[in-house]
């Protein structure tokens, strides 16, 4: 038996490079010893991805993409349907466990400076693949046509409007009618289950290719692949293929716990992955009291619902996603991990973090004048996040660059307040200038003591505790 | 290889203009597939105009219709809401209907109406495509005591008053649109026609 068993390995492998391929990415891959539980979001994210795929098979077979059918096809699928609850609750809990992974890989990614040389175009993929998630969450919410499906989408498709000259064209094109109609709906569906998911899953490959070919990143920051043994393997490394998939698997049943108590527990989770209004058939003449996009793009939009100005607000918002691309060439420190950059990177990244959970708060809520406010706050602290992570990625600048860009900051941000003063929002504007000032002053100024400004010395070799 | 009898000019110019014709050709193929996706003759068919019948509307009341899809208001405006609509001028962005796209050239009035009683209004937000509330000076509401009644958008705060004029700070650029629309007698309306068209002449008797 093994014999006949190796025999056909071997017939393979003459005619196909499996053991070759084995080799490369798994048995002979070699990944630095430290990884922590921060590395098995991506691993997870391929195992939701396999999830949404399998669930949304299953789920075309019984999902009607007509504006007349729609509503009623997804009741008759949680209802009439064998198990067809729980294959449509692992889909929508999917959809939300996707961006849950993916938001804490990108900030492992963040906080170990994983997308510094020789890893810019690793993080690029990945950003597209984020690009590509949002799109497909997107357009598979429409696909309920529910109240919220149908309003998120005319919101959505409406931002394209606020582009000059070509807007009110290119949102027709995007609808295929003069509102969201059933053509929106059915080209959705298409791109939902068959051009997006091809394009998410070519992009995987290549990110995978691209992270094959320069070795992970790892919590201490250093190169694994600049300290080989005679064998050419590298001496903090260890294969990929026992060690990392067996711990992987405990990742997996963690996550799965988790999940399924959503699944099976609180598959609508309070509103927050399944929203109330959604329950409600599309509308097309009246607007729920208060439509929120899903969590996952609040932070976003609570930038566009901070500015008062339809462009741009528009425009804002394309560029907080856009100034995440750019991370690798607005922060180039030669130290990697968090772990040996200064206490103000620390703190930096740390009330970034605060800032985009609070924006995503923000973005779920009613539009009130101290809200919006608020909003206008933090979405400057988001903006002046990038800069200062700009700043801070060269450690002894003159001091008269860190007081002109502080000034320059504030003159920018004075400049804003005047284009939107009234006399009704005074007060709140001048009691809210202090969330700005603070925060520029302490991360710009802050630079100029040595004991907040130091990054610590890198080992060698990678610390194992 | 060796380049011996290889004209290489040659063979670079071919390689450019096959290039070259190549991508016009799948320039030229992929016309159909973005052209699919413009509005079927189907959708642009489903644009008659609307007959709304307003003999039953009391005063301060609002009425919706579906015209091409998008749900259009007539408001019944009391003697109070015009007077009040001349006081709002510097608070609104666009007070005389300058925007000439938001309008028919007959509601370019300040009353933004054939008939200063009946407003008819597009009820979509001009900001992002939700369709405003209508919140009157006696319902509550969180707008602020010098509220005249008028139009809240949900989605992102937007307001309106009671002729479809937008406010200053908010994210709305312009004025809610005034649709076409003719009156065949004093109790009806057609929605997207204009008043001096061939249509609604033969239609009044």
């Amino acid at each position: 038996m093994k014999n006949l068993l190796n025999g056909l390995l071997g017939w393979t492998d003459a005619r196909f490079p499996l053991t070759k391929m084995w080799n490369e990415h798994l048995a002979d891959y070699y990944a630095p010893k430290n990884l922590n539980f921060w590395y098995f979001f991506g691993s997870l994210a391929l195992l939701v991805l396999v999830n949404q795929i399998l669930t949304g098979i299953w789920l075309t077979m019984s999902y009607k993409p007509d504006a007349e059918l729609a509503f009623a096809s997804v009741e008759f699928i949680m209802r009439d349907v064998e198990w067809g609850w729980l294959i449509r609750y692992l889909h929508s809990t999917g959809a939300s466990a996707f961006f849950v992974v993916v938001y804490l890989h990108m900030f492992r990614g963040l906080m170990y400076g994983s997308y510094k040389q020789p890893r810019e175009l690793l993080w690029l993929v990945g950003m597209l693949i984020y690009l590509m998630l949002m799109a497909e969450a997107f357009m598979g919410y429409l696909l309920p046509w529910g109240q919220m499906s149908y309003w998120g989408a005319q919101v959505i498709v409406s931002l394209f409007g606020a582009i000059p000259v070509i807007g009110e064209d290119l949102t027709l094109w995007i609808r295929g009618d003069y509102v969201v109609s059933d053509a929106t709906l059915n080209r959705f569906f298409a791109l939902h289950v068959i051009a997006l998911p091809i394009a998410l899953l070519g992009l995987v490959v290549v990110h995978i290719i691209a992270l094959h070919e320069v070795g992970s990143n790892n919590p201490d920051g250093v190169e694994i692949k600049k300290n080989k043994n005679e064998k050419g393997k590298p001496v903090d490394g260890i294969p990929f293929h026992p060690y990392y998939t067996v711990k992987d698997m405990v990742g997996v049943v963690a996550f799965l716990f988790l999940f399924s108590l959503v699944v099976f527990f609180w598959p609508e989770m309070g509103g927050w992955f399944l929203e109330k209004d959604n329950f409600i058939p599309a509308n097309p003449l009246k607007t729920p009291e208060h439509i929120v996009p899903l969590w996952y793009f609040t932070p976003f939009y609570a930038i566009l619902r901070a500015i008062p100005d339809k462009l741009t607000g528009v425009l804002a918002m394309g560029a907080s996603i856009v100034m995440l691309f750019l991370i690798p060439w607005l922060e180039q420190h030669p130290v990697k991990s968090v772990r040996y950059r200064s206490l103000l990177y620390k703190m930096l990244l740390g009330v970034f973090v605060v800032t985009f959970v609070i924006l995503g708060w923000l973005g779920t809520q009613p539009a009130m004048p101290v809200l919006s406010e608020l909003g206008m706050r933090l979405a400057e602290l988001y903006f002046g996040f990038f800069l200062i992570l700009w700043l801070h990625s060269k450690e002894e600048r003159p001091s008269g660059t860190y007081f002109g860009v502080f000034i320059g900051v504030l003159i920018v941000v004075l400049l804003v307040d005047i284009t939107r003063f009234s006399s009704d929002n005074m007060a709140l504007i001048v009691i809210s200038s202090l969330i700005p000032i603070v925060y520029f002053g302490v991360f710009i100024l802050g630079s100029l003591l040595p004991t907040l400004n130091k990054s610590k010395s890198v080992p060698d070799r990678l610390t194992v505790k | 290889m060796k380049t011996d009898n290889i004209n290489q000019g040659r063979r670079r110019f071919l390689t450019a203009a096959t290039t070259v014709i190549g991508g016009v050709g799948a320039a030229f193929t992929a016309v159909p597939f973005v052209s699919s996706w413009q509005p079927s003759a189907k959708a642009k068919a489903i644009g008659a105009p609307v007959e709304v019948d307003i003999s039953k509307l009391e005063s301060g009341q609002r009425l919706t219709v579906t015209w091409r899809g998008k749900p259009v208001w007539v408001v019944r405006r009391t003697q109070d809401t015009l007077d009040a609509l001349a006081e709002l001028g510097d608070k609104l962005r666009d007070p005389a209907s300058d925007v000439k796209t938001q309008q028919p050239k007959y509601a370019v009035n300040e009353h933004r109406a054939l008939k200063p009683e009946f407003l008819v209004l597009v009820g979509i937000c001009t900001h992002l495509g939700c369709s405003p509330t209508f919140v009157k000076e006696t319902d509550p509401h969180s707008l602020g005591a010098e509220w005249k009644g008028g139009f809240f958008c949900p989605c992102h705060g937007s307001r309106f008053d009671l002729a479809g004029r937008v406010f200053q700070g908010v994210p709305a650029p312009t004025n809610l649109v005034v649709p076409p629309h003719a009156y065949l007698s004093d109790s009806r309306i057609l929605i997207g026609v204009d008043q001096d068209s061939i249509d609604v002449k033969q239609q009044i008797i």
